[in-house]
């Protein structure tokens, strides 16, 4: 019965990350990849560790899984924050059918800080502050 | 049909399957953001790999292994993402 479980484990753990993968072959934008990668991979990962410790059912190792995978919970969205506003300021093109880009105009190109909100709004163009109606498949204009 | 069966049969060939991919998008990727998404990708393969080898092979210190590897696999990452995010502002 353990061994049911823990195969079972094991088998939607691994099906997660490999349809992780596929998203980041398969997806048009960096930004698409990377949610298919966050999500995915470390749902399956999580799945991966909880089953491999079930098989040992040990409290060191246990211990060590749920220290993993806490470590992995806090730590790959941190990463992945990180790696979408770089790609976001080296302008990374869009895909083609993205309709709202809310950043567009709102980040200073120079300090890479956000604005405030009442100068994007009120002083030059409300307009486009508010829909952000921007060409998509272009590079983002900071 | 045993676990180390399911683990060779089925999670091994899916995670390969995976790196796969992982690669040829490595590969092919546009820019380096792309890249390193896949290379973090890679990462969380290998951890899982390791996890399933753990199974495998009987062995506990495949866990501190582990714990390494996500570390530095996390360190690696934010490092590649400052970098880049320098040169663009420079």
């Amino acid at each position: 019965m353990n061994d049911f479980i823990v195969g079972f484990v094991l088998i939607v753990g691994s099906i997660l990350v490999a349809i992780a993968a596929l998203g980041v072959l398969r997806m048009p934008d960096l930004f698409l990849r990377m949610s298919t990668t966050t999500k995915g991979s470390v749902f399956g990962l999580v799945l991966v560790m909880v089953g491999s410790a079930l098989f040992f059912g040990d409290i060191a190792v246990w211990t060590k899984a749920m220290a993993t995978v806490l470590f992995v919970v806090l730590t790959l969205p941190v990463a992945a924050h990180m790696i979408g506003r770089a790609g976001y300021f080296d302008r990374t093109p869009l895909w083609s059918g993205t309709t709202v880009d809310e950043l567009s105009g709102k980040y200073d190109p120079q300090s890479h800080e956000l604005q405030p909100p009442d100068t994007s709004l009120v002083s030059d163009s409300p307009s486009e502050a508010e829909s952000g109606d921007r060409d998509p498949g272009k590079s983002p204009q900071l | 049909m045993s676990v180390e069966d399911v683990v060779y049969l089925v999670v091994f060939p899916l995670l390969g399957l995976g790196v796969l991919m992982a690669v040829v998008r490595l590969i092919r990727g546009p820019g380096l953001p792309d890249r390193v998404v896949a290379m973090e990708l890679i990462a969380t393969i290998g951890i899982a790999m390791l996890a399933a080898y753990a199974v495998v092979s009987g062995s506990r210190a495949y866990f501190d292994v582990i714990l390494l590897v996500s570390l530095i696999s996390f360190l690696g990452t934010v490092a590649i993402a400052v970098s880049i995010e320098r040169r663009v502002r420079r």
